[in-house]
C-alpha cells in the first residue's frame, strides 16, 4: 500500500437503517491513480457504502475524510462540487440529447445571440465534449446524434467524460459492465486505466472477477456490512476473492492477507 | 494507454435508419400537401387565397393551444385542461371590456382586459404545476381534474351563459380591426391596400376581398417562432427535453425540476389565455365553452407533429404542420359538402394513426439497436 497521503479515507463508518446494521465500522482508504475494487455479495453493504461517500446517506457513526476534510454530512451537490463523481448503474443520462448537452446537463454553456438573447452554445459544448471523450481516447462518429443512437460502452463513456470533464478529483462507478456486451466491457476497463494513468483515482464496484482482477490495484471485499479483505493485486487470485465474498475467508488472515490490521484502527 | 475505436460500431444499417427517419419525420408535411391537393380537386372554393386566408385565421386557436401542450408533452407530461383556460380566460376579459370601457378609455380598458384573461389563465397552470410536482399527482389526473373546475369557474362567471356579449360598440370597432383586419388586402383585378380595407366596398367587392396577412395569423406566427425560439436555443428549452427524457438524470445533474415542470405548465396555460383573448378579438364576445374541442385538436396537432407522448422528444416545427392537418381537414370537409360530425372522426382517427407511425418507428430502432449491439 501507498504511503502517500490517502485521497480518500474512511474511519471506523457505520450505518444503521432501523435494526439493521448496514455498514459496521467499515474502514478503507483509496490513494491518487489507484483503482479500488469494492466486492462482495449482494446485501454486503457496497450500494451503501458508496451513497455514504457520495453524500446520498448520512453515516451514524464514523468519518468520512475527502483530502483530510470530514465530508460526511455533505449534500450530494457538495460532493460533487468537491470532485466526487458518481456514476450509477442507470447513467442517468438523458439519451434524446446529444453528447455535448449531456455533458454540460444542469451546467449549459451560455452564450448571446445578436448580443442580447440568451441561448445554449451548442457548437461550444460539443467541442469541448470532443477534447473530454479523446482524452478518453473514445470517437464517436457523429457528435450531433442523440445518445440512444449510440452503444451501451458510448454511453458509458459519455457518462464518465461528464464525470471528469468537471475536474473529478474521484470517480466511483457501480457495476460499469453489468449491461455490456463482451467488446463493450473492454472498453470501459480501457477507460478506467485511462483515468487511472490520469491521476483520478477509481472505486468500482463489480461482480464480474474477471474484470476486477484486470483492473483493480487494490480489492476490498465486503461481507454482511463489514469490510472482511483488502487485497492487493499481486496476492489476489479468484479463488480467494470468492471465498472471502462467501464467507469462507474469515479465518485465513494467517494467509497475509491485510485485514484487520486498519479494520481494527491499527493504522 | 488503451486506444478504444468504437467508429466501426455504427455504420452498416445506418442508412436503412436514416430512411426510416426521413420518412417519420416528413409523412406529416407530404400528408398536408396530399389533403391539400386532394381537398383542392374535390372541394368546392377551397382552393383559394380566400380559403387559405380562413384556414390559417380559424387554425390559429388550436396553434396557441398545442405551442404549449407541446412542450408539456415533450416533458411527458399533458395537460387536459387548457380547453377551457381558454374560455375561462376569454370570458374575463369581454367582462372587463363590457365593464371597464364605460369608466375608463376604450384602449385602456382593452389592455386591462388582455392583462386580466393572460393573467387569469395563468392560475390553473400553477396550481396544475403545484399538484403534479409537490403533490406528486398524475398530470392526466391533476389537469383532468382542473378542466372541472376552471369550466365551472368560467361558467360561474356568465352565470351559465354560453356568451359574453354587450360590449360597447366602440370597443367592438377596435377589437374587430385587429381581430377581423388584415396587414395587407387584395381586390382582385383592381389592386392592394395596406392596413384596412377599401373605404366605400360594395357587396360585391366584399366577396371577393382578400386579406392576404391577417393579424391573427401574423400574431399567432410570431409567437410561434418565439416559443419554437425558446425551445430549440434556450436553457429553457433544454431542460424542457432533459425533464422528459430522463427526470432522474435531470435531478442529479443539478436542475430544479419541479421548479421547471411548474413554468412549463403555466405556459401551457398562458397559451391557452392568448388564445382566449383572441378569440375576443376574433369574434367580438367571451364564450366559456370555446376552446373545449380544441383540446383533442391540440393534442392531435402535437402528437402528428412527432413529439412522443413519452416525453423528451417532439418539435415547434412538427406542431405547426399538425395543426395545419387539423385546420385542412376541417375546411376541406366543408368545401366538400360533408357533415361536420365527421371532423371528430376523422380528427380521431388520424390522431390514432400519427401514434402508431411514431411507435413503428420507434420499434424499428429499437431493433436496429438490437442487431447493431450483438
Amino acid at each position: 500500500m501507498s504511503s502517500e497521503q490517502p485521497i480518500l479515507e474512511l474511519k471506523g463508518v457505520s450505518k444503521y437503517f432501523g435494526g439493521l446494521t448496514a455498514l459496521n465500522n467499515v474502514s478503507m482508504q483509496v490513494h491518487p491513480g489507484e483503482v479500488v475494487a469494492l466486492l462482495g455479495d449482494n446485501g454486503a453493504g457496497k450500494s451503501t457504502l458508496i451513497k455514504c461517500v457520495s453524500g446520498v446517506y448520512k453515516p451514524d457513526r464514523g468519518n468520512i475524510l475527502f483530502n483530510g476534510e470530514n465530508v460526511g454530512n455533505y449534500s450530494p451537490s457538495a460532493i460533487r462540487d468537491l470532485g466526487i463523481e458518481t456514476i450509477y448503474q442507470d447513467l442517468a443520462l438523458a439519451e434524446q440529447l446529444d453528447v455535448g448537452a449531456n455533458v454540460f446537463l444542469g451546467k449549459e454553456k451560455i452564450k448571446r445571440l445578436f448580443g442580447i438573447l440568451p441561448v445554449t452554445d451548442d457548437d461550444y459544448m460539443r467541442r469541448e465534449a470532443v477534447k473530454v471523450l479523446e482524452r478518453l481516447d473514445i470517437h464517436i462518429p457523429s457528435l450531433t446524434q442523440k445518445l440512444v443512437r449510440l452503444s451501451g460502452g458510448q454511453r458509458q463513456a459519455v457518462a464518465i467524460a461528464r464525470a471528469i470533464y468537471w475536474d473529478a478529483r474521484l470517480v466511483i462507478m457501480d457495476e460499469p459492465t453489468a449491461a455490456l456486451g463482451v467488446p463493450e466491457q473492454r472498453k470501459v476497463l480501457a477507460l478506467v486505466r485511462s483515468l487511472r494513468d490520469e491521476g483520478i483515482p477509481v472505486i468500482i464496484i463489480s461482480h464480474t472477477m474477471a474484470d476486477v482482477m484486470e483492473v483493480a490495484d487494490r480489492m476490498l471485499v465486503m461481507l454482511r456490512g463489514r469490510m472482511v479483505a483488502d487485497i492487493p493485486r499481486e496476492k489476489a487470485t479468484v479463488d480467494l476473492l470468492v471465498k472471502y465474498i462467501m464467507g469462507a475467508g474469515e479465518m485465513m488472515d494467517e494467509n497475509g492477507i491485510s485485514i484487520g490490521g486498519y479494520l481494527a484502527g491499527a493504522e | 494507454m488503451a486506444t478504444i475505436a468504437s467508429s466501426e460500431l455504427k455504420t452498416g444499417s445506418d442508412y436503412r435508419g436514416k430512411a426510416v427517419r426521413l420518412v417519420t419525420q416528413l409523412w406529416p408535411w407530404i400528408f398536408l400537401l396530399v389533403l391539400v391537393f386532394y381537398f383542392s380537386l374535390a372541394g368546392v372554393g377551397f382552393f383559394s387565397v380566400r380559403s387559405f386566408g380562413s384556414i390559417l385565421t380559424n387554425t390559429t386557436l388550436i396553434m396557441l393551444m398545442a405551442l404549449g401542450q407541446t412542450y408539456v408533452i415533450i416533458t411527458a407530461g399533458i395537460d387536459l385542461s387548457i380547453g377551457w383556460t381558454v374560455g375561462l380566460a376569454s370570458v374575463l376579459a369581454a367582462i372587463l371590456m363590457r365593464d371597464l370601457s364605460g369608466s375608463i378609455g376604450v384602449y385602456q380598458a382593452i389592455i386591462i382586459a388582455i392583462a386580466g384573461g393572460l393573467a387569469v389563465s395563468l392560475i390553473p397552470g400553477l396550481i396544475n404545476g403545484l399538484l403534479i410536482t409537490k403533490a406528486r399527482i398524475p398530470p392526466f389526473i391533476a389537469t383532468i381534474g382542473m378542466f372541472g373546475v376552471v369550466r365551472g369557474v368560467a361558467l360561474l362567471l356568465t352565470d351559465g351563459q354560453n356568451v359574453i356579449g354587450n360590449i360597447p360598440a366602440d370597443v367592438r370597432e377596435v377589437l374587430r380591426d385587429v381581430g377581423n383586419g388584415s396587414l395587407l388586402y387584395r381586390i382582385p383585378g383592381e389592386g392592394f391596400t395596406w392596413f384596412s380595407q377599401p373605404a366605400d366596398l360594395e357587396a360585391a367587392g366584399l366577396r371577393v376581398l382578400e386579406r392576404l396577412m391577417p393579424y391573427p395569423v401574423l400574431i399567432v406566427a410570431i409567437i410561434v417562432v418565439i416559443f419554437a425560439f425558446i425551445l430549440a436555443r434556450t436553457r429553457f428549452g433544454r431542460y424542457t427535453y432533459a425533464v422528459g427524457d430522463n427526470i432522474e438524470a435531470a435531478r442529479r445533474a443539478g436542475i430544479n425540476v419541479d421548479r421547471h415542470l411548474i413554468y412549463v405548465y403555466m405556459l401551457a396555460a398562458l397559451c391557452a389565455g392568448m388564445a382566449g383573448v383572441l378569440h375576443v378579438f376574433r369574434f367580438t364576445a367571451g364564450s366559456p365553452g370555446v376552446g373545449g374541442p380544441g383540446l383533442l385538436e391540440s393534442v392531435a396537432a402535437v402528437v402528428i407533429g412527432g413529439t412522443s407522448l413519452f416525453g423528451g422528444e417532439g418539435r415547434i416545427s412538427g406542431t405547426v404542420v399538425g395543426a395545419l392537418i387539423i385546420g385542412v381537414v376541417k375546411s376541406g370537409l366543408v368545401s366538400m359538402g360533408v357533415d361536420s360530425v365527421w371532423q371528430f372522426i376523422i380528427v380521431g382517427a388520424i390522431i390514432i394513426f400519427a401514434v402508431l407511425v411514431n411507435q413503428a418507428q420507434e420499434y424499428v430502432e429499437k431493433q436496429q439497436e438490437k442487431h447493431e449491439n450483438e
